[in-house]
């Protein structure tokens, strides 16, 4: 017989490590997106400049790396739990059926394992276009406002946020409702309410996210 | 009616093994699936042929042994019935119907469609199971059980282990047989005493069997016979999430003075 189970060692205990790591990151994104919806106040330039200037210099400038090793945290735990699942899961189904018959699966569900590294891509892609510059053109240390209208400016580039959005949208969708079944908060009672949770948490957060390249597009921000 | 078998077929757990498809004429609607397959298989054996080799016992749908993916969906694409309760009027004339084992590592292929479930009784050893109490009948009706308590804990009873969630589970996982098993006794005064450490030792024993890791597609639910719900995995994941944070360290036991 296996030693009991304990939270670290254990497929469960991932999922719970997941489910937690996935609410704080939920939160990130959520407060991301609203900062991001200041760049359409009157006075936006501005706003946007400086919502960056104090977020970098919160706390005197520890603030952001405080924030930032909290979501690599985060992040790398939902890498680890992500890893340590998703193999245990490939190698209890070797050999597949040759017909297969999903009902209950939704597209969203089937697709968090791809969602997931597109993001993880995306995330990297971003930090090295809007926060390092590396891979903006015609970036300005400090002018927020100008680099996100710059930056989205090309098509492609802001067709690869849309579609970053997109898996997003797919991804926080199955988390939002999953999350609350491993944590074990999902009841039949609550059943509607944990389905209008996640829809209406997916559609603020990947539509207030996407306004943002749509306006760009559009030439409402410039 | 005039079907199209499409049936896996192996000799034994060594070999490997393939698909190989079978005209099945003459067939009354009025046959449950496995006495399509006796037939079938008689008709196999009249020309000297090896019969599909599948498991079944009861044929009443509450024991647990048959279980075949039919076109895609264990036990068949009705709704909470076995494949032994599983009758051909729920196919067509002409349908072609592939016939698959159930797929998961710790349901290794013997023969055919038949795998060897005993993955889901060393879970069942590992924590399935209550202190009994020795001495006289207890009094009946002396533990109250609330009356919703016991409706629950029976719906979660009524799983009959045939695995055909970890068969429809994409991941391979067997949450649904487990959290039947851990919240049958969970929500019962008499599963009290274990409670927390059945469900870290069956999960661990899960694990070991090399069962996937459940991701909420929710496909167990559909294809249970028994309808067990989803609700069962919650119930799991709660009491595991109590047992694992607030688990001690065991002491060792005495020996009991009395």
């Amino acid at each position: 017989m296996a030693a009991p189970a304990t939270l670290l060692n254990s497929s469960v205990g991932k999922k719970i490590v997941m489910a937690v790591t996935g609410v704080v990151l939920s939160l990130f994104v959520l407060g991301h997106m609203a900062g991001n919806l200041q760049a359409f106040l009157p006075n936006g330039p501005a706003a946007l400049d400086h919502y960056g200037a104090f977020l970098r210099e919160l706390l005197h400038g520890t603030g952001i790396w405080f924030v930032r090793a909290g979501l690599l945290l985060a992040v790398g735990l939902h890498i680890w739990a992500y890893l340590g699942l998703t193999l245990k899961s490939w190698a209890a189904r070797p050999t597949g059926y040759r017909v297969n018959d999903f009902e209950e699966a939704t597209f969203a569900s089937r697709s968090m394992r791809w969602t997931g590294p597109l993001l993880g891509i995306f995330i990297v892609y971003h930090i090295f276009h809007m926060t390092t510059g590396t891979l903006h053109p015609h970036f300005v240390e400090g002018r927020v406002y100008q680099n996100l209208v710059t930056g989205l400016a090309p098509v492609p580039v802001a067709l690869f946020y849309i579609l970053a959005m997109g898996c997003l949208a797919f991804h926080l969708w199955h988390g939002a409702w999953s999350m609350l079944q491993t944590l074990g908060l999902s009841h039949p009672k609550y059943l509607v309410a944990r389905k209008a949770f996640a829809i209406v948490f997916t559609v603020l957060v990947t539509g207030g996210f996407v306004l943002v390249p749509l306006a760009v597009l559009a030439g409402m921000l410039k | 009616m005039r079907l199209t078998l499409t049936v896996w077929r192996q000799k034994d757990a060594k070999s490997e093994g393939k698909f190989v498809t079978y005209d099945a004429p003459d067939i009354s609607p009025d046959m449950s699936f496995l006495e399509m397959l006796d037939v079938v298989n008689q008709r196999l054996i009249e020309k000297a042929e090896d019969p599909i080799a599948f498991d079944h016992d009861c044929r009443e749908g509450i024991c647990g042994m048959c279980g075949i993916v039919v076109n895609g969906n264990p036990h068949g694409p009705r709704r909470g019935t076995t494949s032994c309760q599983l009758h051909m009027r729920s196919f067509k004339d002409g349908d072609a119907i592939t016939l698959e084992p159930w797929r998961a590592t710790p349901f290794p292929v013997l023969k055919d469609l038949i795998v060897d479930r005993s993955s889901f009784d060393r879970i069942i050893m590992a924590g399935g199971f209550i202190t009994v109490p020795t001495g006289n009948a207890p009094d009946g009706n002396a533990i109250l059980v609330p009356k919703d308590c016991a409706e629950r804990s029976m719906d979660a009873a009524a799983c009959i282990g045939c695995g055909a969630c970890a068969a429809a589970c994409p991941n391979g996982s067997a949450m649904l047989f487990v959290a039947a098993k851990i919240s049958h006794l969970a929500l019962l005064p008499q599963g009290q005493p274990e409670r927390y450490d059945r469900v870290l030792s069956m999960v661990a024993q899960m694990d070991e069997e090399g069962f996937g890791t459940c991701t909420n597609h929710g496909e167990c639910s559909r294809a249970c016979p028994k309808e067990i719900r989803q609700e069962f995995i919650a119930q799991l994941n709660r009491d595991f999430l109590w047992g694992s944070v607030f688990s001690r360290p065991k002491v060792a036991g005495g020996s009991g003075a009395g």
